[in-house]
């Protein structure tokens, strides 16, 4: 699906227009500019190459600042393809939120918020155990049994246990648009994107 | 947050309602949709709390109905809202007086403030 590249810049409210308050996370994606075209005839498949942020030139190889030389733009920082583009976007045209400006709704990947390593009732909701009485004891959030006995003698594979929690790319589905501003790249949806302030999210068609 | 401060700037509306702060009785008058009629209702009380910035900022008022305690959590750009009057400045030490919901009676009062 087309889409941009942005960045989170946080949340708020907004009252609509029958007064109800509408929590809202304000986007801000684009404009990226096209660094590479692929086509059918010579990669194999259609999309789109965008590219987006500022990076400084010190901080960029020699083979990537010659791709961007390329496409006649300065460094990016963050790259991503999209397929489904309409076939007109060329080399080093840039993309703004107009692309947008008929969608009633879009989809934000990004990442979650990492969380660190926690134990199976944050990370998989489990239920720990109910009582804090009835002979228990210091296992309230405790995992219980990971399985059968001496058949099958092994903890099957995929078992839910504690871990690294968050930090994983999460896609928000039908993300209502509140408003757009194009003059200043900024997208208001309803509800909330995975990440933190600041973090890099892809807005969707 | 520049940008975050900005776009609430942008949303809000301009109100003209008196300054009050936590201690202070007010009155919010509230429209109240009911299918197609509108019509307004008052919620009378004390204000414990405000709340938020810009257009985040929210005020609690409280009020004793039938013995019971009611408190009430008001967005204060809410467009609901139509008027609120300020029937007491009250005189009070604290910014979130939530003493109050402890006191029931004649210690619940609240002084007030003499100009």
């Amino acid at each position: 699906m087309p889409g941009l590249i942005g960045k989170k810049i946080g949340m708020t409210s907004v009252f609509s227009a029958e007064g109800k308050n509408i929590p809202c996370t304000v986007i801000e994606a684009g404009p990226c500019v096209v660094t590479q075209v692929k086509s059918a005839e010579k990669e194999g498949y259609d999309a789109l190459q965008i590219a987006y942020a500022e990076k400084k030139e010190k901080h960029t190889t020699s083979a990537m600042k010659g791709h961007f030389k390329n496409a006649n733009t300065t460094p990016k920082r963050k790259m991503h393809e999209f397929s489904g583009y309409k076939n007109d976007w060329k080399l080093g045209d840039s993309i703004t939120l107009d692309i947008f400006k008929d969608d009633s709704f879009v989809d934000v990947v990004g990442y979650s918020k990492g969380k660190g390593f926690q134990g199976v009732v944050k990370r998989y909701n489990f239920k720990g155990v109910n009582d804090a009485t009835h002979g228990q004891h210091n296992r309230l959030r405790a995992p219980g049994s990971l399985g059968a006995s001496s058949y099958p003698s092994r903890v099957f594979k995929g078992m839910r246990m504690a871990g690294r929690t968050g930090n994983q790319r999460t896609k928000v589905l039908n993300l209502e648009v509140v408003k757009i501003i194009s003059e200043r790249n900024l997208i208001i949806v309803k509800g909330s994107v995975p990440g933190s302030k600041g973090s890099y999210l892809i807005v969707e068609k | 947050m520049d940008i975050l401060k900005e776009i609430e700037q942008e949303f809000l509306t301009e109100n003209n309602f008196p300054d009050f702060k936590s201690g202070d009785t007010i009155s919010v008058h509230y429209k109240i949709k009911e299918g197609n009629k509108e019509r307004i209702q008052i919620f009378k009380g004390v204000v414990i709390q405000r709340k938020g910035s810009s257009i985040t900022e929210t005020f609690t008022v409280r009020k004793m109905s039938n013995n019971v305690g009611v408190e009430r959590i008001f967005p204060i750009n809410s467009p609901f809202i139509d008027k609120i009057e300020v029937n007491k400045f009250g005189r009070v030490r604290r910014a979130r007086i939530y003493y109050l919901r402890e006191l029931t009676g004649k210690k619940a009062r609240i002084k007030e403030k003499r100009f």
